[in-house]
């Protein structure tokens, strides 16, 4: 697998406008199942036909019973250094409700190991909304989180999927749905207090340090070009985006034949407004409305001139500097603010 | 023209006229064992589905008896009062009736009704009484009836099982022997009537007619007498199962023609076609017009396809004689059309066949009746829509139509039913033992009241064995106030109604209780109220939305995202605004679910 892997980077080293890298990411699955040598492998696959920025940041994705202290080593040396480590809560009760194998005590551990070994650009993510009668764990999950001093948090509201363990258990009442008014008071607890600790909520779900953002994520939502490789891998040049197949079999079998096994959709003028507002409305830098004209073909401002000033009249919707932002309670309706700025 | 029946079987919903006919086809072997199933003249998918006849079906047999062949045009009709003017019409192309009436159940309200339309048209009667298969029947018993009721001799009823083919010979033969042939000059100027037509979008309109003098000809110049538009019959023919295209079509006979007429418009059900060389000097007497019972406004869901659903209103039209409507507009829904049906079931298959035959999605508005309002200019106007109601302090009078209802059922439910039309206003008028258990009541009760889920009701309390018929006697007096909706202050035309003064709060209360389960959450509070005049009744609140955003928005997971919340702005399209209430079209219809 890793081989095609490598093999899909040289196959696809013409795929990006240009080759400097700024970021990598580890991620989808446990990329922590990595050896040294196959992570060696693609770091250097990797080098060979792109170039990398020097401080480039390069993550990787692991749960914390991943991350054994030689592990960690072995990630800091192929020169990993940023982590997103899905901690989900501290609370055993929370973790177990979550399904998670990972204890509260290792969630802990694997942060204060990878500082020690020098991976200090630490994301953690967490879960809220998960059903309690008062918002204490939710509190001490923040509490712990700020004494381990994590550069980067990413806070997710539990959903419930259909044809999940989750589904299954709604639809046998073995869970209440989610509580729409205590998912959005944890929100704004949430917000609240990782305000007052000093993690500016760059994006809808995810909080920074000192301008620790993300930039791997934040590149996604300022519509950068970037290239997946991998099963079920997607990748996007400006105009379209691409999809690998999802079978591991399938995938091995195209890449040793030398082709890749994506579909891609092309992403017309619309689409691209529309992504732009989905994506770009939920971070602190908004959407432009210079681009948002030129991406929809100067159609925008005359097409939802009042729907803009409805939202700014009703306080969801800010413009500053050219820019359209959400305000804190249209933050809660980002979607549906969003979905009604679409366009055809 | 000796040789040609033209027969209808009418009866009560139900009992088993589609079944008889099934019979009478196989016997004729005018429909192989092969292509026969049950109700096979209920063609239509919604006929199949509820199991009722929507329509009458015509289709012609060839017979031979006593060595002779006969042509035999049989028209199979529904039972439902909804669709009595479908019978009304297959009446006026046939010379005789079979009269079905089901062994079990006896005469019910519709055998009364149908018979007389019959009668008034001078057809022959044939009783059948059908269904004698049933363990329940009760043949003596209910022979009696039909004597009393036809005035006619007990060995005159045939007994029959449509399900049993018992009887069909018998049935056959009273045809022949008891039915005139038709009457007519084969050689006066043309005159058919045409009886129906159907919209097809590749022959264009089809025309379904009865010859009564004359013959017409495939190729002859024809022309239709009450639109003076004239065309070429390029095909002619008789109707078995499929069309069975012919050189000529004679005297007495029933048929089709397609003169590639694509204007829906141009086709007149009632009228009469002639040669254009050798014109009939004036049409044959069309039919008595429709008087709808129930109005509604019908709208695109989608406000930009007001034009296409003119014209599939005017192709269901050809098909459904009993559908009147005219353009209305709507401050909530913008342009659509008030409508004219017979009843609520009528109404409900409209929508229905617009959708499935026509592709239109539609919103129906609140069915109303039509009042007679003198206003204080002593103006009489006919209200049939709330919109068109002057403010109360214009009004001097209203008056509202009531029916005369006949309501025939076994004596045990006299009193839940006498309960029940009383909740509704009605005033029991008489009451009549047709026999020891079964009874005929008659009351004098407003048609508002019985339009909407009166048939219900009368059937659970009767376990399903109370019939009900009615005709209009005419209007009264009554204190009606016109009910109105406000969502967020702002008034929601289409969502007004016309009801008593009596009922309007607990209308009010149950409306805006609906209201509130069918209009999503939105991002504000949005408060229903129901209000008469200036003074609110009821009042409910839809609460805001707390919160709607997605936990996470990465790579692969934006054009998902992207897709999932086009489809909900496509949602919100179809929802019609009213300042910044949105209001699904479900809403519209809510009246029909208060009870
Ligand atoms: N036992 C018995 N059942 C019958 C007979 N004829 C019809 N049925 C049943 O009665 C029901 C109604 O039959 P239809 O033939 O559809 O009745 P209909 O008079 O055409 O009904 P509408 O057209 O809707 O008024 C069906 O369930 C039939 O199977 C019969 O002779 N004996
Ligand atoms: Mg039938």
């Amino acid at each position: 697998m890793v081989e095609a892997i490598a093999k899909e980077i040289v196959l696809r080293k013409s795929y990006l406008p240009d080759s400097n890298i700024e970021t990598i990411y580890f991620g989808g699955g446990t990329p922590s199942v990595l050896s040294r040598l196959e992570l060696e492998l693609l770091m250097q696959t990797i080098g060979e036909h792109f170039t990398i920025a020097a401080d480039a940041e390069i993550t990787l994705e692991a749960n914390p019973d991943d991350l054994s202290q030689s592990k960690l080593e072995i990630f800091f040396q192929a020169g990993i250094n940023r982590l997103s480590i899905g901690i989900q809560s501290f609370n055993e009760d929370h973790l177990q409700f979550l399904n998670r194998v990972h204890s509260a005590q290792e969630a802990e551990n694997c942060v204060r190991l990878a500082k020690q070994i020098g991976i200090n650009n630490i994301s953690i993510d967490l879960i809220y909304a998960i059903p309690a009668p008062d918002h204490s764990i939710l509190k001490s999950d923040l509490q712990k989180a700020f004494e381990l001093d994590v550069a980067h948090i990413s806070a997710y509201c539990l959903t419930i999927e259909p044809q999940t363990v989750f589904g299954n258990w709604l639809k046998r009442d073995k869970i209440k749905p989610i509580n729409e008014e205590f998912a959005a008071v944890q929100f704004e607890i949430l917000i609240e207090t990782l305000a007052q600790n000093g993690y500016e909520q760059y994006e809808i779900s995810n909080f920074a340090r000192n301008k620790q953002y993300s930039r791997h994520n934040s590149s996604y939502w300022k519509q950068r070009p970037y290239l997946g490789v991998g099963p079920s891998a997607h990748s996007y040049n400006g105009t379209s985006r691409e999809f690998n197949v999802a079978n591991n079999a399938k995938y091995v079998q195209a890449i040793q034949a030398g082709s890749i096994p994506a579909t891609y959709e092309i992403l017309t003028a619309a689409d691209q407004t529309n992504e732009y507002l989905l994506t770009g409305l939920r971070t602190k830098w908004g959407v432009n409305s210079g681009k948002l004209e030129s991406l929809s073909g100067g159609k925008f401002a005359m097409l939802h001139q009042k729907e803009l000033a409805d939202m700014k009249k009703n306080g969801w919707l800010r413009e500053e500097s050219g820019s359209l932002l959400l305000t804190a309670s249209g933050k809660l309706f980002a979607d549906r603010i969003a979905s009604d700025l679409f366009i055809d | 023209m000796k040789k040609i029946r033209n027969f209808c079987i009418i009866a009560h919903i139900d009992h088993g006229k589609s079944t008889l006919a099934d019979r009478l086809l196989e016997f004729t072997k005018t429909v192989t064992k092969r292509e026969m199933q049950a109700q096979l003249l209920d063609n239509m998918d919604l006929e199949r589905e509820r199991g009722i006849t929507i329509k009458s079906h015509a289709i012609q047999m060839n017979y031979i008896y006593e060595g002779e062949e006969y042509i035999l045009n049989l028209i199979d009709t529904p039972g439902h009062v909804d669709f009595s003017y479908e019978v009304s019409r297959s009446i006026a192309a046939c010379e005789g009736a079979l009269l079905l009436v089901d062994a079990s159940q006896g005469t019910e309200a519709q055998t009364i009704s149908n018979l007389y339309l019959a009668i008034n048209h001078d057809l022959v009667i044939i009783p059948v009484l059908n269904k004698i298969d049933l363990p329940g029947a009760r043949p003596e018993e209910i022979k009696d009836e039909m004597v009393e009721l036809l005035d006619c001799k007990r060995e005159d009823i045939i007994p029959a099982s449509g399900k049993e083919g018992i009887g069909i010979e018998a049935i056959l033969s009273a045809i022949i022997e008891r039915i005139p042939a038709p009457v007519g000059d084969p050689k006066a100027p043309l005159q058919a009537l045409i009886f129906d037509s159907v919209f097809n979008s590749y022959r264009g309109i089809e025309v379904i007619f009865r010859v009564k003098n004359g013959s017409i000809r495939k190729g002859d110049r024809v022309k239709f007498m009450a639109t003076g538009k004239e065309y070429i019959a390029d095909e002619i023919g008789t109707l078995g199962l499929a069309q069975i295209p012919k050189q000529v079509v004679e005297c007495g006979d029933v048929g089709y023609l397609i003169s590639g007429i694509k204007v829906a418009k141009e086709v007149k059900v009632g009228d009469t076609f002639t040669h254009i060389d050798r014109p009939a000097s004036e049409g044959i007497q069309g039919f008595s017009e429709v008087k709808p019972m129930v109005f509604a406004g019908i709208y695109p869901v989608d406000t930009s396809e007001f034009e296409e659903l003119r014209e599939a209103m005017e192709k269901l039209q050809l098909n459904d004689a009993a559908l009147v409507w005219e353009p209305e507009t709507s401050a909530a829904l913008g342009f659509g059309f008030r409508c004219g049906f017979l009843g609520m079931l009528h109404m409900e298959i409209v929508q229905e066949r617009l959708e499935r035959e026509f592709d239109m999605t539609v919103i129906t508005t609140v069915p109303s009746v039509q009042f007679r309002v003198l206003n204080t200019k002593d103006k009489l106007m006919n209200i049939s829509a709330p919109s068109e109601m002057p403010e109360p302090n214009f009004i001097k009078t209203i008056e509202e139509p009531y029916i005369n209802a006949q309501i025939i059922t076994k004596s045990d439910y006299i009193g839940p039913i006498l309960n029940l039309c009383m909740d509704k206003r009605g005033i029991l008028k008489n009451q009549v033992y047709l026999t020891s258990e079964r009874v005929e009541l008659q009351f004098l009760i407003p048609l508002a009241e019985v339009v909407f889920d009166f048939f219900d009701k009368l059937k659970t309390i009767s376990r399903g064995y109370a019939s009900l018929d009615y005709e209009l006697a005419g209007y009264q007096e009554s204190d009606m106030v016109k009910l109105d909706v406000m969502l967020n202050g702002e008034p929601v035309d289409a969502l007004s109604a016309i009801v008593h003064r009596s009922k309007s709060y607990e209308w009010g209360k149950k409306l805006c209780e609906k209201l509130r389960e069918l209009i999503p959450r939105q991002m504000f509070e949005i408060a229903i109220q129901a209000a008469i005049g200036q003074k609110i009744i009821a009042r409910e609140t839809v609460k805001a939305m707390r919160k709607d955003v997605l936990a996470k928005c990465y790579g692969g997971d934006i054009s998902r995202k992207r897709k999932l919340l086009e489809k909900q702005k496509k949602g919100k399209k179809r929802m019609r605004q009213v300042g910044n209430v949105e209001i699904p079209q479900e809403a519209f219809m809510a009246v029909l679910k208060i009870n």
